[in-house]
């Protein structure tokens, strides 16, 4: 049992820490804000989540303590840090960061100029 | 805060500030309770009740958070002195020096039998002083132009 758990509580928090190395690769290689903010907030949040529900795991299986607050901890996270993601992105837009040279899409823009044209008129 | 001509959407801040607000306040009332014996205390929880409050004031403006919570926080800070003044003055009650505090179990309606210390009282005072005077600097300078 022991070996057993000790195998999980590892694994995740090796996968965490993988993943939060991971992301902090893609912030330095991506080429623009909005994929780097992509990368930040998507990688770290699972990063952190797997690190947190390994802790927790080893409180609970190996100290045998259950420990609600790292719980709490994991939602906090996972409803917070998508929306902090969220609103960079929407600051970086609103500010006119531009995008990727070699981007193709841009349907917020052309939302946004076909609001400004039917205002105008 | 200045606003910008541009019409902006705060739906998706707005509906996860509703439910991230009573997380942040219900561990900030846990952290307070919890001072006594692991890490945490009247100081800590104060910081966080008041920082609950600036995720609404983020979330939504000025007007609003003070029709929700119609308190005055100058208010708060100074209950917050004379609960804690007031804990200091009920030892003379008892023939005791100043802010000398008693522990022990105590039977309350709903609770049973439950250790209660009378140094959660001036606690509360600190947390009280805390929330007040965190929110009053902020509103102060929060509504400057």
């Amino acid at each position: 049992m022991t070996v057993i758990s000790e195998w999980i509580i590892g694994t995740l928090i090796l996968l965490g820490a993988l993943l939060c190395l991971i992301a902090s690769i893609g912030v330095l290689r991506l080429p623009d804000v909005y994929t780097r903010n992509h990368a930040a907030s998507k990688g770290a949040t699972l990063g952190v989540m797997s690190l947190l529900l390994g802790v927790f795991l080893y409180f609970l299986l190996i100290q045998g303590h259950f420990n609600s607050r790292v719980l709490l901890g994991i939602v906090f996270v996972f409803i917070t840090s998508p929306v902090a993601g969220h609103l960079i992105m929407r600051a970086a837009f609103n500010t006119k960061i531009p995008l990727w040279e070699n981007s193709v899409q841009n349907d917020l823009q052309k939302k946004r100029d076909s609001e400004k044209k039917f205002n105008e008129n | 805060m200045k606003r910008t001509n541009l019409k902006t959407n705060d739906l998706i801040l707005q509906t996860v500030v509703k439910v991230v607000f009573f997380i942040i306040f219900i561990y900030s009332v846990y952290i307070f309770f919890a001072g006594h014996y692991t890490p945490g205390g009247g100081f800590v929880g104060g910081l966080m009740t008041s920082s609950a409050i600036v995720l609404l004031l983020l979330a939504y403006d000025v007007k609003t958070v003070a029709s929700v919570i119609p308190v005055n926080f100058l208010k708060v800070a100074a209950a917050g002195l004379l609960v804690a003044l007031g804990t200091g003055l009920a030892s003379f009650l008892y023939g005791v020096p100043f802010l000398t505090h008693a522990h022990g179990p105590v039977h309350l309606p709903v609770f049973g039998e439950v250790e209660v210390a009378s140094a959660t009282a001036f606690d509360l005072g600190v947390y009280m002083v805390v929330v007040g005077v965190t929110m009053t600097i902020i509103q102060t300078i929060g509504e400057t132009e």
